[in-house]
């Protein structure tokens, strides 16, 4: 069973973000990159899925510049069997709908059985590129699983979705795509062999041209980023418990009025 | 009717909308105001009822398209996105905007796909420029915001929950109830069950107006019920940080932050929360934020409106009290 997995390269959460100087994107120079942390998960149960039925594939993919790169090679090392990257200036300003396209023909041309991404990137937290490659392709969807399992036959797949108030158990016939939520699995550190396996592993780079598409312009773009407005300064109560706890109560609803 | 901004019914299952639905109203009615048109609702549903139709004229909606089908619950996309792309084909409105929940998010990234649309996920803002529409969203673990607009229509979004006002309710108003015919198709996802949660009796995380959070602070799993009995008298949800998540302490599900639930309360009180960027990500828009850490140098302090330097388990208690004491007078 060939399974493909859709990864994203993200600034680390804990990184420092400065606006670069067209206003609309951020410096890149001094981030530290990392596989965006759902993405991971559903890399993660990729590779148990293949463990399990103990033959198949998993290929990862992403759209990205050069340094995306990275991102395919942690998860070659974590045990990703091959990797593409689609890599074209063309994609440059492309936004969910561009990607979501762009994915969907290559996986038209890989022809999974499964597809697997995280619930979300987060950099920019659109969270649609999945749900939208499904619909392009026609395929069902389930987003934010918690739980899945391929039957034995390899032809549906029974995933546990998370909605407000439970958890929704879906069986969807293969092909599928679903989105992995945190909680799912516990991803692994790549080992030392891992890593120095992956070296050997082949990343196939590929260009709008060789998917036979023509990028469209972005729909939805960036006007501009700004920072956060400052918050104002707060206040530190100080004192016994039972006096402070007054104190933040009578404040909360006389000045806050946020009770 | 063209100009017409949609806004997605987002119901209880059991044929009533939810708080949220009147805030995505409040502010379609707001933009519709602006660029010349009016708020509609749009309910996909296996079952409305009376209540709910006269609850979403009240809510600001002037007309209601109604698609009542077993086909339809319980949610799956790709049912969701066909029947609303027939009836947005029909009816070219000019926005179709929703709140950020599991299915409403997945569902309008499936329509948009549909549509060859642009969708602005998560938004926080907006603003009609001449005969654009921009959107603001937080981004990058909301250490900054983007402003993003569309090249063409329809403008689709998703809404943050808690962050829109309602309108004053329209006592009285009607709407005018439109039953389309619409295809809602097989859908090739079956459901199999639903696992409820079991109730925990407080408000819905990401809805709650009030939210009580504990972090590794609270030294263990048992001493969350510190926070539930004061969530209890003010009526708040009880989330979690990481740390106490991943420590086992709290289901995921009660995760703040980038890996977990974003949240916009009204009143944030974080309980032995230090403040890693990761958990700022999920509730740095609430109104109004209180942090209680021994660690006077602890991140949260520096976006707390009110903070209190000590004991948790010395003041959550003595907080519960005077709360009760407010709350019984009023």
């Amino acid at each position: 069973m060939k399974i493909l997995v859709l990864v994203k390269q993200v600034p680390d959460t804990a990184t420092q973000v400065k606006i670069a100087g067209d206003k609309k994107s951020i410096e890149t120079a001094g981030i530290t990159w990392i596989v965006s942390p759902y993405d991971e998960f559903a890399v993660e149960e990729a590779l148990r899925i293949k463990e399990k039925r103990a033959q198949g594939e998993v290929v990862v993919v992403t759209l990205g510049p050069e340094r995306a790169k990275e991102a395919l090679r942690s998860c070659l090392a974590m045990g990703a069997d091959r990797a593409i990257h689609l890599l074209d200036t063309a994609w440059d300003s492309a936004d969910t709908l561009a990607a979501a396209r762009a994915l969907a023909a290559v996986i038209t041309q890989e022809a999974p059985a499964l597809v697997l991404a995280g619930r979300q990137a987060i950099d920019d937290d659109m969270g649609a590129v999945g749900a939208q490659v499904a619909e392009l392709l026609g395929w069902p969807c389930a987003s934010w699983i918690m739980e899945a399992v391929v039957n034995d036959a390899g032809n549906a797949i029974k995933v546990g979705r998370q909605v407000e108030g439970g958890l929704e158990v879906f069986d969807l016939p293969l092909p599928a795509l679903c989105s992995a939520q945190k909680g799912i699995n516990e991803p692994r550190y790549p080992t030392l062999k891992g890593i120095m396996g992956a070296k050997r592993k082949e990343i196939k780079e590929m260009k709008a041209a060789d998917l036979g598409i023509t990028p469209e312009p972005a729909v939805l773009s960036v006007v501009g980023l700004e920072p956060l407005p400052p918050r104002p300064p707060g206040r530190i109560l100080t004192g016994e418990a039972a006096d402070v706890a007054k104190e933040l109560v009578r404040t909360l609803r006389e000045d806050a009025k946020a009770i | 009717m063209a100009g017409a901004f949609w806004v997605l019914v987002e119901d209880d299952r059991q044929g009533s909308p939810k708080k949220v639905t009147a805030e995505v109203l409040g502010e379609a009615s707001r933009l519709a105001g602006q660029a010349g048109g009016e708020a509609e609702a749009v309910w996909l549903t296996d079952k409305a009822t009376e209540e709910g139709l006269s609850q979403l004229a009240e809510w600001g909606a002037k007309r209601v398209w109604l698609i009542e089908n077993p086909g339809l619950a319980p949610y799956r996309g790709e049912v969701w996105s066909a029947a609303l792309a027939d009836l947005a084909a029909k009816e070219s409105p000019k926005a179709i905007l929703g709140a950020v929940t599991t299915r409403q998010r997945e569902g309008l990234a499936r329509l948009a796909a549909r549509l060859g649309a642009g969708l602005s996920a998560d938004s926080v803002a907006f603003a009609i420029e001449g005969d654009k529409l921009v959107a603001t969203r937080p981004v990058y673990a909301g250490k900054l915001t983007a402003k993003m607009t569309w090249s063409k229509g329809p403008w689709l979004a998703t809404l943050r929950p808690n962050v829109f006002r309602p309108l004053d309710p329209q006592t009285g108003a009607k709407a005018q109830v439109e039953r389309p015919s619409v295809t809602v198709a097989d859908g090739q996802m079956k459901l199999v069950e639903r696992k409820e949660e079991v109730s925990t009796g407080l408000p819905e995380l990401a809805e709650a107006e009030i939210v009580v959070s504990g972090g590794r602070g609270l030294k263990g799993p048992e001493n969350f019920v510190i926070l539930e009995e004061l969530a209890k008298v003010i009526g708040a949800a009880v989330g979690a940080s990481r740390a106490a998540v991943d420590a086992g302490w709290r289901p995921h599900r009660f995760q703040i932050g980038q890996t977990g639930r974003t949240i916009s309360p009204k009143l944030y009180l974080g309980f032995g929360i230090s403040g890693a960027i990761q958990h700022l990500a999920g509730m740095r828009t609430s109104k109004v934020i209180c942090a209680i850490n021994k660690d006077p140098e602890a991140p949260i302090f520096k976006i707390a409106d009110y903070g209190i330097v000590g004991d948790l388990f010395d003041v959550a208690p003595q907080l519960t009290q005077e709360f009760k004491k407010l709350l019984d007078k009023s």
